[in-house]
């Protein structure tokens, strides 16, 4: 008995030493994440909206003023603000639901991480079904925001939720058959198998007009799914102060942030690695480029591509926010139900012909 | 090693299904009721059973749990913090689930169990949906068909009447 003890705790500190390291890095991605995408978010609406942003905070020696690097010190002050702040909960409100669905919704987002690849190597786990997991526990997060949206016993924050919630499940559907589409010609789930069919042949969105409609009919889905504006009907300030969000403040306020930044890097790695060939480099496609260039495509080079890919998907989406006006809810619906669910089912049957062909 | 994990998950998802059945309050077993359906995942995947783990999340997490709070949200007075369910008839109840324990119990313990050679399994979804389409293609088309009746049923009921 005491051996068996002493020879499953070396293994429970071998392995807890692994999964706590991959931990520690999923945390840390999804931290620098989020501080490096709010900034970058206000510095790109300033940007649009022909302001400066930002300018006073600076930090290291980047002394703050009219310059663009002005005020790179404002999230990590704004951080510590969240953390020191007041944390409330309502007197009416369910006080364990409200303690608990803010984690629902950061687990959700945490543990789709384990899936989602940031080179070749850098994989937590290359699953069979890389893919279908990714999709899996992404769907995880909306039964945190319901939670939350009730136990908060508001309004606003009900409908919110309940608005969130409906969203969510119907944009899960065109961007589950846009996804398929490409299960479809790669023949695989597996996030490896279908880098290598890309490599070996071409980047997703340029294998047929239907993979290219597929490619927009998932990013629009994608950025529905993460609850942004234009679809940001969840949260929308204009009608529903803070939607889900509302009683909300401090540390659990903070990780509802940290979750949305983390869903938005999922859905735009994601794309890239399914659309747009993940970590290959775009030399390797076009054979106009001279052989020397393809030192490009190396492990390391793997990361850069796959992130300045992902990272230019998130500049779009912010692109988005801010020029187009906030869909209403019939809208809304009306755009995932009559119009990108038959594109993507009719994508889906014409598709399978141009295999067949 | 696993079965350290194993143990933890089946304890979790009997302890959670345990709550779901005595809370009082509907919400708080629909909060229970997750980590059920996870552990049950979890279980999934000590079979080598990915693909089934993973839809197991898809259908009953992401579908079927969201739409059970949304039910409950909405066909109670949201506004009270109190939606909560009695138990009536406890004695029929208690001779009915004692009959059914008896019977679960019966098939349990008179099955002989197939136990093969432990393997482990490298890629199910390949031969899932091979079978799907050859050996079991009658069970799939007849599911389809009666979630598509399903579908359009549920679609005619919730219709306005027009006239």
């Amino acid at each position: 008995m005491n051996g068996i003890w002493a020879s499953t705790l070396d293994i429970l500190t071998s392995y807890g030493s692994m999964i706590s390291l991959a931990g520690v890095g999923i945390f840390l991605i999804m931290a620098v994440n989020a501080l490096v995408a709010v900034y970058f978010e206000r510095k790109v609406s300033a940007f649009m909206q022909d302001r400066l942003g930002p300018m006073e905070v600076g930090i290291f020696g980047f002394k703050g003023g009219k310059k663009f690097w002005g005020g790179i010190g404002q999230t990590i002050a704004d951080t510590v603000k969240l953390l020191t702040k007041e944390d409330i909960l309502p007197d009416s409100a369910d006080k364990k639901l409200m303690i608990l669905a803010p984690f629902i919704i950061f687990i959700g987002a945490f543990v789709t991480f384990i899936g989602v690849p940031f080179s070749s190597v850098l994989l937590v786990s290359n699953f069979n079904i890389g893919i279908f997991y990714i999709i899996a526990m992404s769907s995880v997060g909306v039964v945190g925001i319901i939670l939350a949206g009730w136990a908060s016993n508001n309004k606003w924050s009900l409908y919110g939720s309940l608005r969130s919630a409906a969203q969510i499940i119907s944009y899960e559907i065109p961007a589950g058959l846009s996804l398929i589409l490409v299960v479809l010609v790669a023949g695989s789930l597996n996030i490896h198998d279908i880098v290598g069919w890309q490599a070996d042949h071409r980047w997703f969105i340029f294998h047929s007009p239907m993979a290219f409609l597929a490619f927009f009919v998932y990013f629009i889905s994608g950025v529905a799914e993460t609850n942004r504006t234009p679809f940001d009907i969840p949260e929308a300030e204009s009608e529903l102060v803070a939607g889900w969000m509302t009683e909300y403040s401090g540390f659990r306020w903070a990780l509802f942030f940290l979750s949305e930044y983390a869903n938005m890097l999922i859905v735009c790695i994601l794309t890239a690695v399914v659309f747009l060939g993940g970590w290959l480099s775009p030399m390797a496609m076009f054979n106009i480029f001279p052989e020397s260039w393809l030192i490009f495509d190396g492990i390391w080079w793997g990361a850069f591509w796959i992130m300045f890919k992902a990272i230019f998907l998130i500049f779009v989406m912010m692109w988005f926010r801010w020029t187009f006006p906030r869909l209403r809810v019939d809208q809304l619906m009306y755009l995932c139900w009559k119009v990108l669910i038959p594109f993507a089912l009719v994508n889906l049957v014409l598709v399978s012909i141009w295999e067949l062909l | 090693m696993s079965e350290v994990f194993f143990i933890l998950i089946a304890a979790i998802t009997i302890a959670s299904a345990i709550w779901v059945v005595f809370s009082s309050n509907l919400i708080y077993s629909a909060v229970a009721l997750l980590f059920t359906l996870f552990g049950v995942a979890g279980l999934y995947v000590f079979l080598y059973a990915d693909f089934i783990a993973a839809t197991q999340v898809v259908v009953y997490v992401g579908g079927i749990l969201v739409l059970i709070i949304f039910g409950v949200m909405l066909t109670n007075k949201i506004a009270d913090n109190r939606i909560s369910h009695s138990s009536r008839p406890r004695f029929m109840a208690g001779v009915i689930s004692f009959f059914i324990f008896v019977l679960v119990m019966t098939v349990i313990f008179t099955t002989t169990w197939h136990t093969g050679e432990e393997q482990i399994a490298t890629a199910t979804v390949n031969t899932i949906g091979e079978m799907i389409l050859t050996t079991y293609l009658l069970p799939f088309e007849v599911a389809s068909l009666v979630l598509l009746a399903a579908l359009m049923g549920s679609a005619l009921l919730s219709r306005k009447k027009h006239g």
